[in-house]
């Protein structure tokens, strides 16, 4: 309460503004209206909103993405749920029109009818369906609009990884701007944000060198840490994996759903390597907290380019190796 | 993809131009001040007559009021096609007429008058005959009782009005005595009998309560009781000499105010509107009376659809208000638009009683919205039981504070139940999700921006800019344009990278 009373004196608003400025930060309303607006075309947005038609884009494009093990699209199907889960380890049911990690809740172990959640609990099968009518009901869905819940197969962490987060599965948000990558973080569940990896719900986000998915910096709501507040992990050593391989499908994402400006959520997975999670026609501006940089001064360099949708996947890597590492 | 802004650019200057252009135009021609202050409080009264046509010729007399103390008739005007209108005297009275050769299905007429409210002004007025009533003649119990309660009142009293008063304070008190007297006559018409009966010259007299923004309101009857050439109203419920609103006598000359020949199930009902009017500028009024294309103003509406506009027009202030607040701040509400029709609702409720309804029915709701979480219902069905549930809690609230005889509390029915039910949905999901923190936040900011707008809609300034220069909505239709492509941070965006600029 008291931080916010610095607002109320102009001299140190317009100096923070200024700062701001020079830090090239970009503020919600120039993203909406210079990069949301300009860029992503209205009409694309029905394929990022709907989970359901993103995997069916990226199944048909052979991207890396977790199984669809089923669609529960009426409350009767809720009660033959046990069909479509009966023989699997684990497992991931959520909306298809959700945001913000609601309504996703991951089974990782079957045993005799009951279910485990990534934080330990045990669920029963009757527990399990109502969370599934709930879905059906638009409890989680923007504005309460009917959904359906999709069930997929269960991600695991790279053991590179796993250690990083506690309960859940860590992922990794790149911006991906008219196809090239721009700036990448790793978000990571943690006690505070209960087992959530956003990060308005409390969850560290570590960004990213972009050439090489080393941890730049971290921070846990907007303040900078060094250790993982749950396992005392140092953030710093944090190295990704397949990094060249996680780039390359996040340039991929942009040229299935042709959106200009992009926040594509991957997973790096023990066995598939980097896995596509979904896609965001509406990316947050935190990402810029998590690697202390400012997106606009990389955006800006972008946009002087002449149609850099039309280069080679490899040429736009390039690009951003030589322009966005550390 | 670059878009020329030229056009916009445009745009916004038209607008701004077109605007200040018509304002300009209604401040020169028709001498509205920009400023209210240093003015005449002017009263637009409408008088509306409905009745149902016999198809035969019609002839309509309504009884117009005259300049009378505090009260100076600045003009009039009546909308009635087909019609042909004339002011004729009957008894020495003044009065319109209307007739019409052909009255077929429903009729509707308008007499409309202007009357600037004026304390110093008297108007001497020649007291009522004193004629001996039918009513206390013969015997019988209730000629008895009316007796009584003239003569304890007239212990009680001094002079007529005293009189007039105890008298009613009689009425009030002896109620079985009453029930009697008022199976033969009216209570209006044994006041008048008594007080006649012992000298004190007084009538019946219709009046019409001066209440800005009233619609469809009704004549009341009053008692006007003379001493020599003096004259005070009472109403013959309370006794009170001085009702809380100003009363204009409609009719007082013992006339029907309404009187329909070839006509049946007529109706007069009355609209009020409370103006403010440059004091040198009354004679103008006249003008403005004929219409005039270019004069964009709502005054040459009927009064009742002005008074629902003197609202509307206030509208495009609160989303202005939530426009700048969002983009500028960045302040957080639940439903973009929500905390305008709260404002709304607070200025039906006042603010204190408004503030308090709207934190007891949302918390209320929410715990009743946890208990329906429970049972697992499908949203639709879910925010029906929210919806009933809000409007039982309202119907509580109003009968409960009632009781505890606090009439603001009845006010709070004003609320837009609809959009509050949706309101507790969103902030209990939103409970769930992100926690209490979050709830607080947006709707601590709704009801932030919700008293900001309030204010703002009720200030003076606000209200007569609004209501006497269309042409400024133009100027605010800009201005959320402007705002529109406004990419600059957010206040509260200051605060959040606080962290990054620090180093
Ligand atoms: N198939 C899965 N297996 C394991 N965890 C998953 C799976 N799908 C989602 N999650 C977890 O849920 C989080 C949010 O998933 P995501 O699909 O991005 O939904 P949202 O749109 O709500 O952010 C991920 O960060 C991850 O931790
Ligand atoms: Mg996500």
């Amino acid at each position: 309460m008291f931080a916010a009373l610095p607002l109320l004196d102009p001299f140190s608003v317009f100096r923070r503004y200024k700062d701001m400025r020079s830090l090239g930060l970009l503020g919600m309303n120039q993203r909406n209206h210079k990069y949301i607006a300009r860029y992503n075309a209205r009409s694309l947005f029905p394929i990022v909103d709907n989970k359901l038609h993103t995997k069916e884009l990226a199944l048909e494009y052979r991207l890396t993405t977790p199984d669809l093990l089923g669609v529960i699209d009426n409350q009767h199907d809720a009660s033959l749920l046990d069909r479509f889960i009966c023989d699997k380890e684990g497992f991931c049911i959520k909306p298809a029109k959700g945001s913000g990690g609601k309504g996703i809740l991951v089974i990782k172990a079957c045993e005799q009818g009951r279910y485990q959640k990534t934080n330990g609990d045990w669920l029963e099968l009757a527990a399990v369906q109502r969370h599934v009518s709930n879905i059906l009901a638009g409890l989680f869905s923007l504005g309460g609009a009917t959904d359906v819940a999709m069930i997929e197969t269960l991600l695991v962490p790279s053991h590179a990884l796993a250690k990083y987060s506690h309960h859940g599965v860590p992922d990794i948000r790149v911006i991906v701007f008219r196809g090239i990558p721009v700036m990448a973080m790793m978000r990571l569940a943690c006690t505070e944000s209960h087992g959530k990896a956003n990060l308005h719900q409390g969850a560290i986000g570590v960004g990213l060198n972009i050439a090489t998915g080393r941890a730049i910096n971290a921070v846990q709501r907007d303040r900078c840490i060094e250790r993982h507040p749950d396992t005392g992990v140092l953030l710093s050593e944090l190295q990704v994996p397949r990094w060249h391989e996680l780039l390359r499908l996040a340039c991929s994402c942009h040229e299935i759903c042709g959106l200009g400006y992009l926040g594509v959520d991957l997973v790096i997975d023990e066995r598939e390597g980097p896995a596509l999670l979904e896609l965001n026609a509406r990316p947050g501006l935190s990402i810029q907290i998590a690697n202390n940089a400012g997106l606009l001064p990389r955006l800006r360099q972008i946009e002087a380019i002449k149609k850099p949708e039309l280069w080679t996947v490899d040429k736009k890597i390039e690009f951003a190796l030589a322009h966005f590492s550390r | 993809m670059n878009h020329s802004k030229t056009p916009f650019v445009i745009l916004i200057f038209l607008l701004v131009f077109a605007g200040l252009a018509l304002s300009w135009h209604r401040h020169i021609t028709y001498n509205v001040p920009w400023l209210p202050g240093e003015q005449q409080q002017v009263w637009s009264v409408e008088a509306r007559i409905e009745f149902v046509g016999e198809n035969t010729p019609a002839i309509v007399s309504l009884a117009v009021p005259e300049t009378q103390t505090g009260f100076e008739r600045i003009s009039e005007y009546t909308a009635s096609p087909g019609y042909g209108l004339e002011f004729v005297e009957r008894g020495g009275v003044r009065r319109a007429e209307w007739s019409v050769r052909l009255a077929q299905g429903k009729q509707v007429l308008y007499y409309r008058a202007e009357y600037a409210a004026k304390k110093m002004l008297q108007v001497k007025q020649a007291s009522a005959q004193i004629v001996e009533s039918k009513l206390l003649r013969g015997s019988g119990p209730h000629i008895t009782v009316a007796r009584t309660l003239l003569e304890s009142a007239k212990k009680k009293s001094a002079d007529e009005f005293t009189l007039t008063r105890e008298l009613i304070r009689e009425f009030n008190n002896q109620i079985e005595g009453v029930f009697l007297l008022e199976q033969h006559a009216s209570r209006e018409a044994w006041l008048v009998a008594l007080l006649q009966q012992v000298g004190v010259a007084s009538r019946r007299v219709s009046v019409l309560e001066l209440e800005d923004g009233r619609r469809r309101s009704q004549l009341l009857d009053y008692l006007q009781v003379f001493s020599g050439d003096d004259y005070v109203l009472f109403d013959p419920f309370t006794g009170e000499r001085n009702a809380e609103s100003p009363v204009l006598m409609w009719e007082y000359h013992s006339q029907p105010a309404l009187d329909v020949l070839g006509g049946r199930n007529s109706r007069l009902s009355f609209s009020v509107i409370e103006q403010k009017m440059p004091v040198g500028d009354l004679v103008v009024r006249q003008r403005e009376m004929q219409s005039n294309l270019l004069d964009f103003s709502i005054h040459t509406l009927p009064l009742s659809e002005q008074a629902l506009f003197k609202g509307i027009l206030l509208i495009p202030i609160g989303v202005l208000v939530v426009c700048l607040l969002r983009i500028l701040i960045g302040i957080r509400t639940a439903g973009t638009f929500m905390p305008v029709l709260i404002a709304i609702s607070f200025i039906q409720t006042s603010l204190v009683t408004g503030l308090v309804g709207f934190v007891l029915i949302v918390g209320t709701g929410l715990l009743i919205r946890g208990y329906l979480s429970q049972l697992n219902l499908l949203l639709v069905a879910r925010i029906s039981a929210v919806i009933i549930s809000v409007i039982i809690l309202i119907a509580l609230l109003a009968v409960l504070s009632y009781q505890l005889g606090l009439s603001e509390g009845l006010k709070i029915s004003f609320f837009p139940m609809i959009i509050l039910s949706w309101t507790i949905e969103r902030m209990s999901i939103l409970w769930e999700e992100e926690g209490g923190q979050e709830v607080l936040a947006q709707v601590g900011g709704s009801l932030f921006v919700a008293v900001i707008t309030y204010a703002l809609m009720m200030n003076e300034y606000v209200q007569h800019l609004t209501f006497n220069f269309l042409g400024l909505q133009l100027v605010i239709m800009a201005i959320v344009l402007i705002l529109g492509t406004y990419t600059g941070y957010r206040l509260f965006e200051l605060q959040r990278f606080y962290a990054m600029i620090k180093k």
